[in-house]
């Protein structure tokens, strides 16, 4: 029987971390305040055409390059989609609270990397840096989407679960950085966590932007009956893009979940002695695995598209939430590193 | 734009969908007078269809859901045990439904079997019906090139043939056929073969793991510091046998304790933690071979003849040295004790004398490995590690009933009379008991490790089955199918009509983009042609960009 001293935690960079995350929360608190008012005060303007948004170009003229001389190589188009062009509220207020967001990212990475250091392993052992770590997936990914589908619209949306996610983390799940009970000594436990961890984010970026196409979706439901839809309600982008959106986070997100059981699988068999053995948590994540494969079935299934796919959808991430919280409090299990 | 599994599409003159493909909403219609044949048809129809496909998805979520609120058998049979002791009414009714056996329950089976022919229903005809798409040639090109999702036209100095061969060159990728002055071109094949990948890679994951139950084992035992344990049944506390495991023919190995070392934080607020368990075993593959060590631990089970063992808890085990009345030494070995809790692994246990030659003996006795008084003058132990080791005893004086089958763990005392407590014992220290019915002494303590041995056939191949869905799906996910096609023709002018459309076959939106990309990027290899054949173009020294669309850049 030996001892060992819990001496190994690094003080400076423990309290150097605690204070990013603060300094954190208030910075994307700041972002989330801007990002609403230009989701309520924006002005309505055209989204550039790109990957997720149609190319509504009509029929109109498509000058190429070589409009001059003899050689007339105008190129003539007909985009054959119901979709109108893609619209949001826009104002340069958005562009500041992506900087701001940008900013709290950056802090949000120093302080995981602060607390990896004080505690002298990687950084997501327990609930409160999974939390942390989750909120930093989801504010990447919607990062992301701003710059690689201008879907800078979703900020307002994702800011508000990753604000309320951190408040509890850092209210009621914190602890102070340490090392890791033996079960955790693994290479596959980074692995594993890591991919359940990035897709969890995604899947929380897809949820919002699932939960803002319900709203939208109903907006223009209710515009087609002629009735005014006021607010922020009334100002989203259509329907369609959103679902877009929603859909793209879950074709990266669903694999590396499939991926992340597989190596959570791998590192129960090395732990356990068995590599899938219906433990609670096994379970939520294989119910959240099988929900997310309705939602791609329903897309693919007459009558299912639209809201009821999204509402499926929703469904995953509330599982995928109910994992991360419920399971580690309400069940005994191997799991159980709250 | 449809991703309904329909095969084909209605621009295509190539192979319809296959009859039995199943996967459309083709389920609607009643049968009418069809007759038993029909009927099997029709229910064979509504068994593959997507719909159907997806309620059973989440009948199979669902279903889940009881396996993780009520305790499983599978998962710890003494959580299940202490649930039905608790719950005296409800639990014979849970139990009726077999909801402590949730995942190998007739009902769980029959939802995740029927999803499972439904998925071999729908799967196998559309991996008929790809091969032979696979195999087809692109279809023809429709007469209306107008009416597709992307439609480009411009006109051109070159000659048709040239504005064919270019384009040959710009549909990298594609497979092309001809046909007459247009060229039809599809690519994105793997989609289709990713996603028949993926569910047959589900459908030998499930075999897979059939097998691997129906003919492994699992086993639970404690090994003492210093004991040994051989792989028979016997040997076992608990196994739990697959239906066709041969119990009589286990893998011959054995196993030796050396020696266990279990630390643990010491302060700070995390003290009594664990940080680390490392067992040293030494081992024999079978009787006759060479012996060899292994240090376990956690995350680094022992795998020896196809079995792997496991560490998956620890003990203590003091060590008891009996005498009779005589003043003879009965009884003299170490006795694993059961911990309540890991956070000061206060543990009790059970010592059982039966020959001392006149009446048997008992003890009930909690183990404290550091001893330590609360302010209310209570004894506990404050630490997992054994810092302070303490014993207090009961005795039991009698029949110790053990022609009954009973636990180690646990004492008969109907049978027997009470002796009273014994003082708190240190290391050394001695009971002698009333009456002259003789001594024990604590005379040390050993650590003793739980194992687990586990033969699953089934890991190595559910891995691969595994991974191979993973790779389907990702290939499904990702790869788009789209056709292209492109005419030319001359027109009355003499300058060539070029058109370009596009059709992709899932919702991606990137697809119209690609497309126009596509067309810029013929045209622009047209202007570049005509001009390097008319060295009197100024504009031939200009670099070889294609134009730029301002609409389907991002
Ligand atoms: C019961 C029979 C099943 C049928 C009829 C079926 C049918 C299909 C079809 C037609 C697609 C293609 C959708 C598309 O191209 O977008 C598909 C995709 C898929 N299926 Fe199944 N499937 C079955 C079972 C399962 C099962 C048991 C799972 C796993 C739990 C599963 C998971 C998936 C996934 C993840 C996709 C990808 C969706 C996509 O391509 O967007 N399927 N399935």
């Amino acid at each position: 029987m030996t001892y060992t001293l819990a001496g190994t935690v690094d003080e400076t960079m423990a309290s150097t971390s605690d204070m990013l995350i603060i300094a954190m929360i208030v910075t994307y608190a700041a972002a989330l305040f801007l990002f609403a008012i230009e989701a309520a005060y924006g002005k309505r303007t055209n989204l550039r055409a790109g990957k997720l948004m149609p190319v509504t170009v009509g029929s109109g003229k498509d000058a190429g390059a070589a409009g001059s001389g003899d050689d007339d190589l105008d190129i003539d188009v007909n985009v054959r989609t119901t979709e109108g062009e893609a619209q949001a509220s826009q104002s340069n207020l958005g562009r500041v609270a992506l900087g701001v967001t940008t900013l709290g990212f950056v802090m949000g990475v120093a302080q995981i990397v602060t607390r990896g250091l004080a505690a002298g392993r990687w950084p997501w052992g327990n609930m409160f840096e999974f939390i942390v770590a989750l909120c930093l997936v989801a504010v990447g990914g919607l990062l992301y989407a701003s710059f690689r589908y201008q879907a800078r619209f979703l900020g307002a949306f994702v800011l508000v679960p990753v604000l309320l996610l951190l408040g509890i983390g850092v209210k009621w799940l914190y602890v102070d950085p340490g090392p890791l009970i033996p079960a955790l000594h693994s290479y596959w436990v980074p692995i594993h966590v890591t991919a359940t961890i990035i897709a969890g984010g995604a899947f929380m970026v897809s949820g919002v932007a699932g939960v803002t196409y319900l709203v939208s979706h109903r907006a223009e439901a209710r515009r087609a009956l002629g009735q005014k839809v006021a607010g922020i309600a009334g100002r989203l982008p259509s329907p369609e893009l959103l679902d877009r959106i929603s859909h793209r986070f879950i074709l990266f997100a669903f694999p590396l979940w499939t991926f992340g059981i597989i190596a959570g699988s791998i590192w129960a068999d090395e732990a356990w002695g068995r590599f899938w053995g219906w433990d609670p948590k096994e379970v939520w994540s294989f119910i959240s695995w099988v929900i997310y494969a309705a939602y791609l079935h329903a897309r693919a299934t007459g009558g299912w598209r639209g809201p009821k796919a999204t509402w499926i959808n929703v469904l995953g991430f509330l599982t995928i939430l109910f994992n991360f919280f419920a399971v580690n409090y309400m069940f005994s299990g191997l799991h159980s590193y709250a | 734009m449809s991703t309904t599994t329909t095969t084909d599409d209605d621009t295509g003159s190539g192979a319809g969908p296959g009859d039995g493909t199943g996967a459309g909403d083709r389920e609607g219609g009643q049968p009418r007078g069809l007759g038993p044949l029909g009927w099997l048809r029709w229910a064979w129809r509504v068994l593959t269809s997507m719909r159907t496909a997806l309620i059973l998805l989440f009948l199979l979520a669902v279903g889940a859901i009881p396996g993780s609120i009520l305790p499983q058998n599978v998962v710890s049979v003494d959580e299940v045990n202490t649930y039905v002791r608790e719950n005296p009414e409800l639990a014979p009714w849970l139990d009726r439904f077999y909801l402590f056996d949730v995942f190998s329950s007739p009902w769980y089976a029959a939802i995740y079997l029927l999803l499972f022919v439904s998925l071999a229903g729908c799967v196998f005809p559309r991996a008929v019906v790809h091969a032979r798409a696979v195999r087809a040639r692109p279809v023809h090109t429709p007469r209306n090139l107008g009416r597709m999702p992307y439609a480009a036209t411009f006109t051109t100095g070159a000659d048709p043939e040239t504005v064919l061969g270019q384009a040959r060159k710009v549909l990298k990728g594609y497979r092309i056929e001809r046909y007459g002055d247009s060229l039809s071109s599809e690519t994105g094949y793997l989609r289709e073969a990713g996603n028949v990948l993926f569910h047959l890679a589900l459908l030998g994951l499930l075999l897979a793991l059939a097998a691997g139950s129906f003919f492994g084992y699992r086993g639970n035992m404690l090994l003492v510091e210093g004991d040994g344990f051989a792989n028979t049944l016997p040997s076992y506390d608990a196994i739990y046998p697959g239906h066709w495991t041969d119990t009589d023919a286990l893998e011959p190995f054995t196993l030796h304790l050396d020696d266990f070392e279990a630390s643990f934080i010491e302060d700070g607020n995390l003290r009594g933690q664990a940080e680390s368990y490392v067992a040293e075993l030494i081992y024999k593959e079978s009787p006759e071979a060479e012996e060899a060590r292994h240090t376990l631990e956690v995350n680094h089970p022992l795998t020896v003849d196809g079995v792997q063992v496991y560490l998956l808890g620890h003990g203590y085990a003091p060590e008891f040295e009996v005498r009779n009345a005589d003043g003879e030494v009965v009884f003299d070995q170490a006795v694993p004790f059961l911990f309540r809790e890991t956070a000061t692994f206060t543990s009790d246990g059970v010592v059982k004398v039966p020959d001392t030659g006149g009446e048997e003996l008992g003890f009930v006795g909690v183990f404290l490995p550091s001893a330590a008084e609360t302010p209310e003058g209570d004894l506990v132990s404050d630490f997992p590690g054994a810092e302070n080791p303490r014993v207090t005893l009961e005795g039991y004086r009698g029949d110790l009933g053990m022609l009954d089958p009973q636990s180690v763990y646990q004492l008969q005392t109907s049978g027997m009379e009470e002796l009273g407590s014994s003082p708190v014992l240190g290391i050394g220290d001695s009971w002698d008991l009333p009456d002259g019915a003789g001594s024990i002494t604590f005379t040390g303590y050993s650590e003793y490790i739980s194992l687990q041995t586990n033969r699953d056939g089934a890991r190595v191949p559910a891995l691969a089955a595994a991974s191979l869905a993973v790779l389907g799906l990702v290939t499904t996910l990702f790869v788009r199918p789209r056709r292209v096609w492109v005419r030319a023709t001359r027109g009355a002018d003499g300058r060539t009509r070029v058109e370009l459309s596009g059709l992709g076959k899932t919702e991606a939106a990137g697809n119209n983009a690609e497309f126009h990309e596509l067309t810029t990027e013929l045209a622009g290899r047209l202007r570049n042609d005509e001009s390097d054949d008319n060295p009197r173009n100024p504009r031939s020294s200009t670099p070889s960009d294609p134009p730029e669309s301002t609409t389907t850049r991002e």
